[in-house]
């Protein structure tokens, strides 16, 4: 016995989806997901989602990065080896500041990186929306809804009439992996 | 005035996917190999002249007395000023909402890290000893020495090796979503190409690369799937990476005229350097752009996503920078009068009418007369010519370069000191052969990975609209 993920309807056009991403949300529905092969504008209000919280790993990046710069130049320069050059002082922070501004970039972009994979549990290379047989086309040019088995709402044959008066191209059930199921 | 589409002949979404797909999807096509062995056996010429510079010592270099920063530092800078134009358009053009670098910014910014890969070798080889190249970095070494933040040559470390990471990162970050596209269409690639494939051997080739492409799309797509949940922590990444990269290149060709600025030679010392050596390498960054566009987007017939529209874009860019470089020029020779030192005044009569007079003017003919053509339709609009005048600025912009480092370096304080600067062929070898580097790097990109940022052009495309206004300012295309 298959166990079922969720159920997905397949649309054709941007407006189709943000249309359906609103009347899902407006339904009350929680866990659901929208699939769409390029970013579509204004589908994150339709879908209720709040702000992104990626800039807190950025911040965080970018003042780690700071302050190691800062860091290593006067421990390097002025406390492990301290060795006059040009007459110039062990430690300032003016001088280390190219160094401290490239830090911080460096910082804040892996900061950047890593929280929108944190966020996104990415990688993660199996996941039962795979399993949709036309799944190749939510990367091309369609657009799918997902109710998940896992919301308070879901009810298989509620969910999949609600999905069909939206008029999706077609309304189908994703299953989970079948050893996801035994393991 | 209606704006003129990005996208012409309003194209589906899919149409996008399979013209962008279907160049690493096919057959290497004839010129592509042709090219791959030439740029191969260029490559070969800066191998070999390492190889012998590592074994013998840079002395090979044409350096001597007083000259002692010659070609290596020149075809750095050369190299690095390229790559600014990558991430001009794919972060500040982004901040600025401008639309049309969706279609050009993924190509510009694999030439930005090729071109940073190019722009390392030489400062790391300049060292000398390169096995001790690793110095340069913090890290704990034998000497119990740690590098000197006291100067701009180590700020200049952090600042490249920042600047070559950071540009890897967005480049990797912004082409998920397509490699996700690519390794959703792998299998019903192979089993296209399986069925044309008539002998054993095309068989089990066409069944190793696709076991090669499913794992390589695989991994590399790290599971993306598009959710709209993943979209949006992504886009707010991307603005994220764009906002960051921005100070980030305005930064790096700072840090890059610091190692002169710093310095106290007249013609180097000089406020200005930063603001004309950013604009520079901007300038001579969109030359190399039209000079790669410009012909893959004849190769591959990408007309309807690199339109008209692109090319007037890049050129007004290209007039722009050029125009402030001329104007750096021209500033640069008031200063040297208006501030009244002998040095510096002569430091500039010099390099317009001294023993470098030539490359003076080589430098001032490519670079601020050829963009002066772009203020008319008709010049951007002969594509030929456009080709020709972006030859002209990324020849210019590397006088600029020799210009600067070698006539105030040759002419200096003392006249007793005074020499003529020659490279030798050991120098020009290793130079021509990283445009075989850049050469091979950039068509292993163009037959594994995503060429144009598709993914980024549907959504800025009027059927992306998803108030259904796809064909609000499409009209005046039917």
């Amino acid at each position: 016995m298959k166990k079922i993920h969720g159920m997905l309807a397949l649309f054709d056009t941007a407006p189709a989806i943000y249309q359906a991403a609103n009347t899902v949300r407006e339904a009350g529905y929680k866990q659901w997901d929208v699939f769409t092969p390029f970013p579509v504008h204004g589908l994150d209000g339709a879908m209720g989602l709040k702000r992104s919280r990626v800039p807190l790993f950025t911040l965080v990046g970018g003042f780690v990065g700071f302050w190691t710069g800062m860091f290593i130049a006067w421990y390097m320069g002025a406390f492990d080896y301290p060795l006059i050059v040009g007459g110039m002082p062990y430690f300032s922070p003016v001088f280390p500041f190219p160094v401290a501004y490239e830090m911080t970039i460096l910082f804040a972009a892996f900061g950047t990186l890593g929280g929108m994979f944190f966020f996104n549990r990415l990688p993660m290379h199996h996941h039962p929306v795979f399993n949709y047989e036309k799944f190749r086309r939510l990367t091309d040019d369609q657009f799918a809804v997902v109710i998940e088995a896992g919301d308070a709402l879901f009810n298989e044959e509620e969910t999949r009439r609600f999905l069909e008066e939206l008029e999706p191209l077609e309304v189908v059930a994703v299953y989970e992996d079948e050893e996801a199921v035994s393991a | 005035m209606p704006r003129a589409p990005i996208i012409e002949n309003a194209r589906s979404f899919a149409w996008i996917t399979d013209k962008v797909c279907g160049i690493v999807e096919g057959r290497a096509p004839r010129w592509w190999w042709i090219g791959f062995i030439l740029s191969g056996m260029l490559a070969s010429f800066t191998l070999m002249g390492l190889i012998y510079l590592t074994a013998v010592g840079v002395g090979v270099w044409g350096l001597s007395h007083p000259v002692f920063w010659g070609w290596a530092i020149i075809n750095f800078v050369f190299w690095i000023g390229i790559g600014h134009a990558g991430t001009l358009i794919s972060a500040i053009l982004c901040l600025l909402k401008q639309k049309w670098r969706t279609s050009i910014n993924r190509a510009a910014e694999a030439m930005t890290i090729f071109a940073v890969a190019c722009a390392g070798i030489f400062p790391l080889f300049h060292v000398g000893r390169v096995w001790f190249g690793w110095w340069l970095f913090p890290l704990p070494n034998s000497n119990v020495i740690w590098p000197n933040y006291r100067s701009p040559l180590e700020w200049d470390v952090f600042a490249v090796s920042t600047y070559g990471t950071v540009s890897l990162l967005f480049w990797y970050m912004g082409m998920i979503p397509d490699l996700a596209t690519l390794r959703d269409r792998v299998t019903m690639v192979y089993e296209k190409r399986a069925a044309e494939a008539k002998t054993a051997f095309a068989k089990s080739f066409e069944f190793a690369f696709y076991q090669f492409r499913r794992v390589f799309y695989g991994v590399l797509a790290m599971g993306w799937r598009g959710s709209n949940r993943h979209w949006s922590n992504y886009e707010m990444a991307y603005l994220l990476l764009a906002g960051l990269s921005t100070p980030l290149v305005l930064s790096v060709h700072t840090v890059v005229s610091f190692d002169f600025a710093v310095s106290h030679l007249p013609g180097w010392h000089a406020t200005i350097f930063p603001p004309y050596f950013v604009a520079g390498a901007i300038f001579s960054g969109f030359g190399m752009v039209l000079t790669l566009m410009l012909p893959l987007r004849a190769l591959f017939g990408l007309h309807d996503l690199i339109t008209q529209y692109h090319i007037d874009c890049m050129c007004k860019i290209c007039l722009a920078t050029g125009s402030m470089v001329g104007y750096a020029y021209a500033i640069e020779f008031f200063i040297a009068w208006y501030g009244a030192n002998p040095f510096e005044a002569f430091a500039f009569v010099n390099r317009a009418f001294g023993q470098y007079a030539w490359a003076y003017w080589i430098m001032i003919t490519c670079n601020v007369i050829s963009p002066q053509f772009f203020w008319f339709k008709w010049a951007r609009s002969k594509l030929w010519l456009v080709w020709i005048l972006s030859i002209f600025i990324n020849v210019g912009m590397w006088f600029e370069r020799f210009v600067i480092t070698v006539t105030s370096l040759a002419n200096d304080f003392l006249p007793a000191n005074w020499n003529y600067y020659s490279p030798t062929a050991v120098d020009i070898f290793t130079f021509m052969g990283t445009f075989g580097l850049f050469g091979v790097l950039f068509l292993l990109f163009l037959r594994f990975l995503p060429l144009l940022a598709f993914a980024e052009i549907k959504s800025v495309s009027p059927q992306a609209d998803v108030h259904g206004h796809a064909h609000g300012n499409t009209d005046k295309a039917h």
